[in-house]
């Protein structure tokens, strides 16, 4: 950690270096006594609090609820929760529906976010550089798809997808985006209109920030916009980056409101077709355990992912 | 490099000076080839992004023949208006209500959780206390902890003490965000100088009263991303509500639209509502980020760049 936090964390060194400079002799410092603690609990309280209660709270909940089992006295008895161990783990293990879902998901972060990474990139890129005229007019356009919620796209790309009514039904007719083969890509198409333009930004903002005396340089040596893009700008841009990939897979991971939407369109679209679709489908009958299982392997495992993920590019970039 | 991890550099909201676009010398230099490729891309997608919204907006203006039976990407009898009053009206006005409930979740929701993130993130940057890289980690956890993943807990809890199918069990979990701890305390750290906070603790004023009369003028850019982002993040949340609540006069816009695109084909009128509702209840969003984009576009530097 740099400058404004470090210069913090030397403060007590410093008077106790200066301290014993002086020769003042006394006591072992005792520890730094903290200043302002009113004003930094009613600064901390009010997050800490609902942070507590709405996040550490029910992940706590989730997995205290995944290690019940419903126990039943005979067929029709009372239905009591008793400690059942793991059980319900290897019941979402054994859930071939689940890991199926959860392939596809994988499946669809493989190729979709490639894609609409690159697309933001290249871009961001070109907004960057003196190619493009109507800066202003293309960061705009290629955003408004941001301001229209997941649902809502989810739910104008399903007409526009419809072999009948879309604008397009010379394409749709013939090409039936909503079929059991195309309707994952399909969906991953209306995630990709939504997003570019919000990832382009944030590469954009990136690219604003790195002073223009380091490519100028590169540039007075005859490099082209694409020399200096690969070799200048996309390595100094690559927190951001990383940044906006952990974000895509935390997304992909979590897909549910487009493909809920576009099971009204398509019988393609089954009731597990994600792994939050599961969830939902699961504690609706109602599940509790084994959905509150599901949960907490799939948090689990979004949390891994993006984590790893961030510690092997970190490693790459320490290279 | 590190990402995620708060590496507040030298203070950095200074933001380079542009060389005017296309200065003369420079401009010529550039390959016509590449320019010319350069903007029939930026073209294509152009359509690309614009065309869906577009077809929405003719589609808001046709009455239901006019839906099929014209070119679905040009207009013909203007009647939008007739649709809005028929879309406002069915149901006693049940649309303006869902719009109505998305405003408070988001408006309200957005407010609050902006202040309490900033509240906090400018502790966790201008004070030294115990425990203060910890919870600065466990909030950073939180970033990378999907929201759909507590929903479903979230449920059992508010099932448990009888709050599901209210108001605060959709409004409550919406006002945390640790994204918005993670940007204000690196935008705190970078463009809050210590010398200003001493100087108003010179002046005897208290440390809550700085913060809200002195510091939160500097954190502006920062304060109006979180609230932006977070605005959307509950505007467009969809699982919490699907999962808390069965009440439709609480519902907001999207699960409303959900509910009556998943009965057009029982209900065939809705088709027309879903159409002219989903145009309306992007508007709110465009005009606010029209509105606050000299904000947030320095703001979103802030947290990506660090």
């Amino acid at each position: 950690m740099s400058a404004s936090t470090a210069r913090f964390t030397d403060v007590p060194g410093d008077t106790r270096t200066a301290r014993r400079l002086a020769g003042r002799p006394g006591p072992r410092p005792a520890k730094p006594r903290v200043q302002h603690k009113r004003a930094i609990l009613i600064f901390v309280l009010p997050f800490g609090a609902l942070f507590s209660l709405f996040y550490l709270v029910p992940i706590g909940y989730a997995i205290y609820e995944s290690l019940l089992v419903i126990k039943r006295e005979g067929t029709f008895g009372a239905a009591t929760e008793v400690f059942g161990g793991l059980s319900q783990y290897v019941l979402v293990f054994q859930n071939g529906p689940f890991w199926q879902s959860v392939g596809r998901v994988l499946a669809f972060g493989a190729v979709q976010v490639p894609i609409m990474l690159g697309l933001a990139l290249l871009f961001a890129l070109l907004l960057d550089s003196p190619l493009v005229r109507g800066k202003k007019f293309f960061r705009l356009a290629f955003f408004v798809p941001y301001a229209v919620p997941g649902v809502i796209a989810a739910i104008m790309w399903g007409y526009l997808y419809s072999p009948n009514l879309s604008p397009f039904s010379a394409v749709t007719q013939n090409i039936n985006f909503l079929s059991a083969d195309l309707v994952l890509w399909a969906i991953a198409n209306v995630v990709t209109w939504v997003y570019v333009g919000y990832n382009m930004l944030i590469i954009y903002s990136a690219l604003l920030a790195i002073p223009t005396e380091l490519y100028e340089a590169a540039r007075l040596d005859g490099a082209g916009q694409l020399r200096i893009a690969w070799s200048v700008k996309i390595p100094l841009i690559m927190p951001a980056i990383v940044l906006t990939a952990i974000f895509s897979i935390i997304g992909t991971l979590q897909l549910l409101a487009e493909p809920q939407v576009f099971r009204s369109f398509s019988s393609a679209v089954t009731s597990t077709f994600t792994p939050n679709l599961t969830v939902y489908t699961t504690s609706s009958i109602p599940n509790v355990n084994l959905a509150a299982a599901f949960s907490v392997v799939l948090a689990l495992a979004t949390f891994v992912l993006s984590f790893t993920f961030l510690k092997f590019t970190q490693r790459k970039e320490a290279q | 490099m590190s990402t995620l991890t708060p590496t507040p550099g030298p203070v950095r909201p200074a933001r380079r000076i542009r060389s005017t676009p296309g200065s003369a010398p420079r401009a010529q230099r550039e390959n016509p080839f590449a320019r010319a490729s350069a903007m029939i891309v930026m073209g294509v997608f152009t359509l690309y992004f614009l065309v869906p919204v577009w077809w929405l907006l003719v589609a808001a203006t046709k009455d239901r023949a006019q839906f099929t039976g014209t070119n679905p990407l040009w207009f013909a009898d203007f009647s939008l208006f007739q649709n809005i009053g028929a879309l406002v009206s069915y149901r006693d006005g049940v649309y303006l209500k869902w719009m109505l409930n998305s405003a408070l979740y988001a408006g309200l929701g957005a407010l609050v959780g902006t202040i309490i993130a900033g509240m906090c993130g400018y502790a966790l940057a201008k004070y030294r206390f115990p425990g203060r890289e910890l919870i600065f980690n466990v909030v950073l956890g939180g970033v990378l902890v999907p929201a759909t993943a507590l929903a479903l807990p979230l449920f059992l809890i508010f099932s448990q003490i009888s709050l599901t199918n209210t108001f605060w069990s959709v409004f409550l979990p919406s006002l945390v965000s640790p994204f918005g701890v993670y940007l204000a305390r690196i935008y705190a750290s970078a463009s809050v100088p210590d010398e200003l906070i001493e100087a108003a603790r010179l002046d005897g004023a208290g440390e809550v009263r700085t913060f809200f009369t002195v510091s939160v003028r500097m954190m502006v850019p920062a304060l109006v991303t979180v609230f932006l982002f977070q605005f959307v993040a509950i505007w467009n949340n969809f699982f919490l509500p699907l999962i808390m609540l069965r009440d439709e006069t609480l519902f907001p816009v999207t699960l409303g639209l959900y509910g009556w695109n998943s009965q057009v084909n029982q209900i065939p009128v809705l088709r027309d509502y879903v159409l002219i509702g989903a145009l309306l209840s992007i508007i709110p969003l465009i005009i606010i980020f029209l509105l606050l984009q000299r904000f947030w576009r320095n703001g979103l530097s802030a947290g990506s760049v660090k």
